[in-house]
């Protein structure tokens, strides 16, 4: 399936796809087990401190709901709702420009801050912000980006990437922070320790200067109010509000999707959000402003990016109700043994499987949409409902299809079902196969598994070991029983099988007919 | 340009959809009848705010310039910064008052021990106060760059949930919603009190 005319978020610029395949990226960090650790406590910590804070909320699932359709009332009318924010914004005297994808964007943005004279800005954490690579953008028109979030400003000194939506620096424990800190930041002081709230100190102390003398903030927005221009950041630390509120000049990038319809709507994602998100009643500190706020120059910059080819599938458009909670990354179980590189996109975890391969187009993340065991927990705790597997799966499909529109001739993986099929089709084939899979045990024979099969067929034990074959198989060993036992375990299958069948009025399926393809049994 | 294109690939999207979904609100509406006499409203909200480490004290209207300066005090705080509208009834007993009158600059700002406010509403379910920058309450930044900030919140403001506070709210002004004080949990999960945002929070329930 291809959407004509709906580009998606272009290759080159930003951080939304993967580098490498999701099983050799997730390897790295398996194999790593300080992140293992560190992963285990966090999201066990958060998963624990959410569902407590969900469990207060006698109305939750009707939150939920009211949540879901009000997000998909927005996607419906995205046209409407856009065009009225921009009239509200304008109204009260702030500035809207709309940015086909991320190097419209960073253009924008970048000539907003020439404009201003400044070469430094602050940042307020932005998820929007990071896929579009904006920072590296203004770097290379020499304007220097502080983030100014805790962990936003750990990766940032760290020189690495985000791993997870909420605590971007989920992967680094305290004595790596310190480590990071007395290495990176020249006004660290030399007998800092690992305590949290020490930490915490130093970064306030280093970032106070730059935020009392900021001219210019950059920052993201969680929700946009199209009735009245109201633009809302939800935030814990207050550099949110130092960036928001000191700086002369305020530029907000915002994904088109982050619209609610009315002033109203806040009443059910202030309450969505926070519990989600940080496990709280309320996060800290929530800002909200409609235009330029106390004299502010306010420049709102409207991004798609991959968000209309997103919305153009049904199957698939529901992944823009997403707000940024991150509640199914800590469920997952596979976010929380691989980590949020292994994604290598901004967005990881389940929603980022989901998320990223629709932006860019399937093409550029094909293993996304295969990096889960679809257990379904995602879905279970997503404040707005976006079912999460069945997208997946959905997903796969169009990977599926976007393989074979683009290969001539049969994929190596359509190849080997073929030749399956036509194996497995014939009892002799199918016989002489198993025995022929004896020759596995030549691998293996040291741990009892195979980690590495030879040749094409490496590709399955890329991501799993195979278990050693045995010395006979099934077939042989059931030949080798005298004819009476054979018939009573042969019966008495059949009897337990009649039973179900009238207990349960099961249908009567293939298991009856014999154990393998083609009806042999024993003879 | 931009605009034009975004908009026509929006509706070219969305062209299949054709009955918009309706919104079913059968969560508890602002006006919900929980907890709505302004003793348990003012209870729920002292111990919300007490769960997030702001400390709360409660007063009668006769003992509030009392009360208040007995929080600075207890802060070892002195200069104190007064916004325009604060009642003058209210900060009588402030050992070292510092008018917000013409405003204080950034500078200014940072070298105050503290300020104090009242608050536009108060949230009793999430133990949150909300600023809009009316009288009494200062700009954003008066509440932002001092370390030390001490609101005072009457009795008859507390409403008893999220929806009641939104309707509550005017839009057209600036917003500061405030739960505690600033935290961060971003070092292993381990919450910090203090970050950027004023690191001490007091609350002042004053009974109407």
């Amino acid at each position: 399936m291809t959407f004509l005319g709906m580009p998606g978020a272009p290759r080159g610029v930003g951080q939304l796809r993967q580098r490498e395949p999701f099983p050799e990226a997730a390897a790295g960090a398996l194999g790593d087990r300080q992140l293992r650790r560190n992963l285990g406590h966090a999201t066990s910590t958060i998963r624990a401190k959410r569902a407590a804070a969900v469990a207060e909320v006698a109305d939750w699932e009707d939150l939920r709901a009211a949540g879901a359709a009000i997000k998909d009332e927005v996607l419906a009318h995205l046209d409407r709702y856009l065009v009225q924010l921009e009239d509200q914004v304008a109204a009260r005297g702030g500035t809207v420009h709309w940015a086909c994808d991320a190097n419209q964007a960073n253009q924008i943005v970048t000539d907003l801050v020439r404009a201003t004279g400044q070469a430094e800005v602050v940042k307020v954490k932005s998820m929007a912000t990071q896929e579009i690579g904006l920072n590296e953008s203004l770097s290379a028109a020499g304007i220097t980006a502080t983030e100014t979030d805790l962990a936003e400003l750990i990766v940032q000194l760290g020189h690495d990437t985000p791993s997870h939506i909420l605590v971007p620096a989920i992967h680094r424990n305290r004595s790596q922070i310190r480590d990071i800190f007395l290495r990176e930041m020249p006004d660290a002081p030399p007998g800092l320790t690992d305590e949290p709230a020490e930490l915490a100190a130093a970064a306030r102390a280093h970032l106070r200067r730059k935020f009392l003398a900021a001219q210019v903030a950059i920052s993201g927005a969680n929700f946009a109010i199209a009735e009245t221009g109201t633009l809302a950041v939800v935030e814990s630390e207050g550099n949110g509000r130092m960036c928001l509120t000191l700086p002369r000049t305020l530029i907000t990038v915002m994904g088109i999707e982050k619209i609610l319809p009315a002033w109203r709507d806040l009443e059910v994602f202030l309450q969505l959000l926070p519990r989600s998100s940080t496990a709280e009643r309320m996060n800290p500190y929530t800002s909200m402003w409609t235009g330029a706020a106390e004299g502010q120059d306010f420049h709102l910059v409207l991004l798609d990016n991959g968000r209309t080819a997103t919305l153009a599938d049904p199957a698939g458009r529901a992944a823009l109700r997403c707000i940024r909670c991150s509640a199914c990354l800590n469920v997952c179980p596979v976010y929380e043994r691989a980590g949020g590189h292994a994604y290598g996109s901004v967005y990881p975890g389940p929603i980022g499987a989901v998320l990223s391969p629709q932006l860019t187009g399937v093409a550029d993340n094909p293993d996304l949409p295969f990096a889960s065991t679809l257990c379904g927990a995602c879905y279970d705790v997503c404040p707005v409902a976006i079912d999460i597997p069945a997208m997946l799966v959905h997903l796969r499909s169009r990977v599926v299809d976007d393989k074979r529109a683009r290969h001539h001739g049969p994929t190596p993986e359509a190849a080997t079902m073929k030749g399956l099929a036509w194996t497995m089709s014939d009892a002799r084939r199918w016989a002489w196969a198993l025995r022929a899979s004896r020759a596995g045990r030549l691998l293996g024979r040291r741990r009892g598994r195979i980690r590495n099969l030879p040749g094409p067929l490496a590709a399955w034990t890329v991501s799993r070991d195979l278990p050693r074959p045995p010395a006979q198989t099934f077939r042989d060993w059931w030949r080798t029983r005298p004819l009476a036992s054979q018939r009573d375990a042969a019966t008495s299958g059949l009897r337990s099988e009649e039973r179900a069948t009238r207990e349960d009025g099961a249908v009567k399926g293939e298991w009856g007919g014999g154990w393998g393809p083609g009806g042999e049994r024993g003879k | 340009m931009s605009r034009e294109e975004i908009l026509r690939r929006i509706r070219a999207a969305t062209a299949d959809i054709t009955s918009p979904p309706d919104i079913p609100r059968r969560y508890q509406p602002a006006g919900s009848p929980a907890g709505r006499t302004d003793d348990g409203l003012a209870d729920r909200f002292a111990e919300r705010a007490g769960d997030y480490r702001a400390t709360v004290r409660r007063c009668r209207a006769a003992d509030a310039a009392q009360v208040i300066a007995d929080a600075v005090t207890a802060r070892a705080a002195r200069r104190i910064g007064v916004p325009q509208g604060f009642p003058a009834e209210w900060s009588a007993l402030l050992p070292d008052p510092v008018p917000d009158e013409p405003p204080l600059d950034v500078a200014a700002l940072d070298s105050l021990d503290g300020v104090v406010t009242t608050c536009a509403v108060a949230i009793a379910e999430t133990g949150t106060i909300v600023l809009d920058t009316g009288p009494g309450q200062g700009s954003r930044a008066f509440t932002l760059v001092p370390d030390y900030h001490v609101a005072v919140v009457r009795t008859g403001q507390i409403v008893a949930a999220v929806p009641d506070a939104v309707a509550a709210l005017d839009p057209a002004r600036p917003l500061t919603w405030i739960s505690g004080p600033s935290a961060t949990s971003d070092i292993e999960l381990i919450r910090v009190e203090g970050v950027h945002g004023p690191r001490t929070l007091d609350i002042v329930i004053v009974a109407d």
